[in-house]
């Protein structure tokens, strides 16, 4: 662990977005706590420029820029990580089978996997969303609908790789089954790639669910980054901290998850370093 | 070559499939859905529709119906304009190849020559600008960085239109209406390039400093090539291989990217098409617009296969 921890830290920039994503986190789960109106209500005049008694200014309604950009982060982070929560077990669960037992269950399943990459994944996603009425169960299933295929070719490599590995043969040779193989053997040996993969995954997540959100498919009871800015788009030459605050706020959380990604991967895989 | 057209059949009925049980998840029977929900058909048309697509038989019929007229590109009605979809995506497609080609070229190339420059001059403050560039570049949603530049070139400074495609009331011909079509194209293409170019850039970057390693290159300078020769002639056509691979792979988020760019400067193609039938709850529409992506994705990647076909001889079109 401690080894860990200093190949983690050993990049700056990997300790500073660690540091920006605690924030975000925090101002996630504790945030809402000093907004307890919630981010519709009404407060003050509308179009207030930020640096008053408003943090971030107020909206064409009234409402505070700020109290949006808190609830806003729980919106973000709750859908980024459940619906790479989903994306990454069934990613995991159709690349293990494929890599495990190979040939045409490997074939037909890749073929699979294949289609779903070709396939243009966010007017899908689009379209999930749009079919099944905008909401946050929607929405994480649309997202993790569309990301799973990396994932499943990801652990299908690694699978691929440790099949013939040794200890593998031994399980195989006590007469375990194949799911405890799979399951207890196989796929704890996967993990570091998984979670480097995975990080990135919520990166793209969060993307993916504010793009959606500023189209206007995002759950109608909760305020989102992508919402605000797709709603502040139409003042954006009277007010352009409407869309510049949340869209910052986006682009911030991202790079932070990007940065940690990058920063994992070092210190889990060093030979992916040097490649 | 034929073979390959062959194999992008099985993907185009997947994904017929797949409108199928998409269409199945929606609240009300296939009819309701594909009359629209603005509640436009006639009691009539319900019928006939209902009987069209067999729902009173099974839901393997109902399936094998709906795949064979989607495969045929009946794409059935859209209420929202009162028009057939194919007739309605086939007018907007012009302007996302428009968007999508320009986009394609511009980050190609200029990934291309920035990769080049990264490599040339790895580890100095130029290289690293470029990579803290593409870092940011990830991190950014397409739509901010929109309008951001909408904010700053058009409202700001006045240099470019702040929507649409071309300026309709000037009646511009000929010459004329090219340059004012290009000079509309110059924000979304550079908007939805961003991301990818970083990507290419990146990507370029890596491949050419694998490639100064490879022996070719030592005989190269074995024979007395100048070093621009080498990387211009020898390396730079090696490298831009995995450029054109990524360049395929990601055509499909291409399109869903333009869904975004083109809503926010009102670029009149299949993207903002996508975006109105959101707001008319036309799901129809929307299915024929997912079905049409999907079928430029596999033309893109026939194309995308010659290309590599032209670029290295050694690889054979299966």
């Amino acid at each position: 662990m401690r080894e860990f921890w200093r190949g983690f830290s050993r990049n700056r920039t990997t300790v500073a977005g660690l540091a920006f994503f605690a924030a975000v986190a925090l101002i996630a789960v504790f945030g809402p706590h000093f907004y307890p109106d919630g981010p519709f209500k009404l407060v003050a005049k509308p179009f207030l420029p930020p640096g008053g008694t408003y943090l971030f200014g107020t909206d064409m309604l009234g409402r505070d820029v700020a109290a949006g950009i808190v609830y806003g982060a729980r919106t973000s982070l709750v859908i980024g990580l459940t619906s790479t929560f989903f994306a990454i077990v069934a990613g995991a669960l159709v690349g293990g089978v494929a890599g495990y037992y190979g040939r045409w269950v490997d074939e037909a399943l890749m073929r699979w996997t294949e289609i779903f990459q070709t396939i243009p994944f966010f007017i899908f996603a689009i379209l999930l969303v749009a079919v099944l009425a905008p909401s946050v169960k929607s929405v994480i299933l649309a997202i993790a609908v569309v990301s799973w295929p990396p994932m499943s070719r990801l652990v299908r490599g690694e699978f691929m790789a440790m099949r013939g590995r040794e200890f593998v043969e031994a399980c195989v040779g006590m007469g375990m089954s194949d799911a405890r193989v799979i399951f207890v053997h196989i796929l704890p040996n996967c993990l570091s790639s998984v979670i480097v993969t995975g990080s990135l995954m919520v990166a793209t997540a969060i993307l993916t669910e504010s793009s959606l959100s500023f189209l206007g498919l995002s759950d109608p009871n909760l305020m989102s980054w992508g919402f605000m800015v797709g709603a502040g788009r139409e003042f954006l030459q009277r007010a352009p901290w409407l869309c510049a605050v949340p869209g910052i706020a986006i682009l911030l959380t991202v790079l932070a998850i990007n940065l940690i990604g990058e920063g994992l991967s070092d210190a889990l895989n060093p030979r992916l370093r040097q490649a | 070559m034929l073979r390959r057209l062959l194999q992008a059949v099985p993907t185009l009925l997947v994904i017929a499939v797949l409108n199928f049980c998409v269409i199945q998840l929606a609240p009300g029977d296939a009819a309701d859905v594909l009359a629209g929900e603005s509640g436009g058909a006639t009691p009539e048309y319900m019928t006939q529709l209902r009987h069209r697509f067999g729902l009173d038989r099974s839901k393997f019929v109902q399936l094998a119906v709906y795949v064979k007229n989607v495969l045929g590109f009946d794409l059935g009605y859209s209420f929202r304009d009162g028009m057939p979809v194919r007739e309605l995506i086939l007018q907007r497609l012009g302007p996302t190849l428009l968007l999508m080609g320009t986009t394609i070229v511009f980050s190609i190339v200029l990934g291309v020559f920035l990769g080049l420059v990264a490599a040339a001059h790895v580890n100095t403050w130029r290289d690293n600008l470029l990579s803290v560039l593409s870092l940011l570049s990830y991190a950014t949603p397409l739509f901010w960085v929109g309008l951001m530049l909408i904010g700053v070139f058009s409202l700001k400074l006045g240099w470019f239109p702040t929507s649409g495609m071309e300026s309709v009331a000037a009646f511009y011909e000929g010459w004329d209406r090219v340059v004012d079509i290009a000079h509309h194209l110059v924000l979304p293409a550079l908007t939805l390039s961003l991301f990818y170019m970083a990507l290419y850039t990146r990507l370029m970057r890596a491949a050419m400093l694998e490639q100064w390693g490879m022996d070719y290159v030592t005989t190269a300078r074995a024979k007395g090539l100048t070093e621009r020769r080498i990387a211009l002639r020898h390396v730079l056509r090696n490298a831009v291989l995995p450029v054109v691979t990524m360049a395929g792979v990601q055509i499909g988020a291409l399109l869903g990217g333009s869904v975004v760019v083109e809503t926010v400067f009102g670029w009149p193609g299949m993207g903002l098409l996508a975006f109105q039938s959101l707001f008319a709850r036309d799901v129809n529409l929307l299915l024929g617009i997912f079905f049409v992506s999907a079928c430029l994705v596999v033309v893109v990647n026939l194309l995308v296969d010659l290309v590599y076909f032209a670029l290295d001889p050694r690889i054979e079109v299966r």
